[in-house]
């Protein structure tokens, strides 16, 4: 038997594992997927979580109803990869042979990377809201809150869903207003970038959302250390930031295994090619999703397109052709804006976000970088196409692996020629 | 693209003054561009700079702090007390590198 292993159950090693094992044949090639976790998680819906929009029930299903019959699940965690004996170590000692390795390992919020972000004020007046755990403890923290200074911040990037603390800055004005509470708290929202996100064109757009809604903007602020005693963020410069409630987004990083296997950059992401998303330096080994290093945005909608290219090249490295397909950093995000609006941002390497309609020119009937109903919608549809579609590799129908220029409106000088590398 | 002249040289620029033809770069350059943010140069900044130019030349990005960290070996705070305010962003203008690019 052939062995294709791929580590981490994600949405991004989830959805390799229902492709492939549509397109190798079982008499010849084992497929294994590695996880420590049970569980899988609709991160997208954590953001929901706090303000009592979705409960549980909606973000949480365990790992193994997503893996097509013929895949073997191992719920282990990993030590490291070996890439010169062409094996996976466990943790408790046991060696994995593979002939393709497909590295699916994500990354994740450390809060221990900031001094003082875990200590006593920790899950008690600073939270997030990228695990299971700090979206519920969040949900507490709101569920408490009377009135003060409530503190979005962003410690650096890259981090997984840029757009993520956005909407929960607008969608605490919404809920705080609703609560009769909007005028009693100050909302603030504090990021290393020297605006609200980090393409010009919707930074613009998203930093005047932030103004009409009355978020106060702290930019270019780099956390330093967080204060317990007094409550406050301290930036490098010294600049001071004092919070009632922060929901902070930590530093990420990639996988603890990925630096103990030696294989990643400074944060543990892997050197990936952008194109074929082959490993640097290893012919053999693929990464895909949160766990590359390829500039574009960590998102479940990259690894879903990401996958349709990984697919085809795995298949053509195994026939010993040259990789045929290019992923061109196609990402596709929705941002809850509140009053059950929200914006649609459609992106790749070349090309920023820029304002349009979608999928279809002209019709829509989705908004690029506007604000509508049907957006808030869209978002709220796609739990439903996570669950039952896009996990067992269904391509989305319109949506193509390929960013499409047509209904956008490109700004002259918007659109890059392509990068090297 | 806007030129200037530094130190008796005249270089091409970008809008916020960094250099777009790294060639045009020299030390002479590099201190100028320093007085010019209020910074005389030390050996501790020529080091951080020369390490921007040294991974700027094998990756062809300019190295996040994370990288200047664990890869330079330069601590956060000792970068804040040599280029005040973003060393990162100041560093590389003196070292005739391009503004660092914003992450995604």
């Amino acid at each position: 038997m052939k062995e294709l292993l791929i580590l981490g159950a994600g949405t991004a090693g989830t959805i390799m594992a229902n492709t492939l094992r549509r397109r190798l044949p079982a008499d010849t090639w084992r497929v294994r997927v590695v996880d420590e976790a049970a569980e899988h998680f609709y991160q997208p819906g954590f953001l929901f979580l706090p303000f009592g929009l979705y409960s549980e029930r909606d973000v949480v299903r365990p790992k193994r109803r997503f893996l097509p019959r013929g895949v073997e699940f191992v719920q282990a965690a990993v030590d490291r990869i070996e890439p010169d004996r062409n094996r996976v170590r466990l943790a408790d000692g046991t060696e994995l042979p593979y002939d393709v390795l497909i590295v699916a390992t994500g990354t994740r919020p450390v809060p221990e990377q900031v001094e003082g972000m875990a200590d006593g004020d920790w899950r008690r007046r600073v939270h997030e809201f990228y695990t299971f755990e700090g979206a519920r403890a969040l949900r507490e923290a709101l569920g408490s809150w009377r009135g003060g200074r409530l503190v979005v911040h962003v410690s650096e990037m890259p981090i997984k869903c840029p757009v993520a603390p956005l909407e929960f800055a607008f969608l605490a004005d919404w809920w705080l207003t609703e609560k009769g509470l909007r005028d009693k708290t100050e909302l603030v929202y504090a990021t290393p970038l020297p605006g609200a996100f980090t393409k010009p064109i919707a930074s613009q757009v998203l930093s005047g959302l932030l103004e009409r809604k009355r978020i106060r903007v702290v930019p270019d602020f780099a956390v330093g250390r967080v204060d317990n005693d007094r409550h406050a963020l301290v930036s490098w410069d010294e600049r001071e930031v004092p919070y009632d409630l922060l929901v902070t987004v930590p530093p990420n990083l990639g996988a603890d295994l990925i630096e103990r296997s030696d294989l990643g950059d400074e944060m543990n992401y892997v050197p990936t090619d952008r194109h074929t998303l082959q490993a640097r330096g290893h012919e053999n080994i693929f990464v895909i999703g949160d766990a590359t290093d390829v500039p574009t945005s960590k998102a479940g909608s990259v690894a879903h397109f990401e996958a349709e290219v990984l697919t085809e090249n795995v298949l053509a490295h195994l026939r010993g052709e040259p990789l045929p397909a290019r992923f061109d950093g196609h990402a596709n995000c929705f941002i809850e804006s509140g009053f059950g609006k929200g914006f649609l941002l459609d992106f790749n390497y070349q090309l920023e976000p820029v304002p349009g309609r979608f999928p279809f020119p002209r019709i829509g009937p989705l908004a690029l970088l506007g604000e509508s109903r049907l957006n808030h919608w869209g978002k709220l549809a796609f739990k439903w196409i996570y669950w039952h579609w896009l996990l067992r590799g269904r391509p989305i129908p319109f949506v193509d692996h390929q960013m499409s220029l047509a209904g956008k409106q490109i700004p002259a000088g918007a659109l890059k020629a392509e990068a090297v590398g | 693209m806007p030129q200037k002249v530094i130190a008796g040289q005249t270089v091409e620029v970008d809008a916020e003054g960094y250099l777009t033809r790294p060639e045009q770069w020299n030390r002479a350059v590099g201190e100028a561009q320093a007085q010019e943010l209020g910074l005389t140069l030390t050996d501790a900044h020529w080091k951080v700079i020369e390490f921007l130019q040294r991974d700027f030349r094998e990756r062809g990005s300019v190295p996040g702090m994370r990288r200047l960290n664990k890869v330079g070996g330069f601590a956060t705070r000792d970068l804040y007390a040599l280029f005040p305010d973003g060393p990162i962003k100041k560093a590389a203008l003196i070292a005739g590198l391009p503004k660092p690019a914003s992450c995604v």
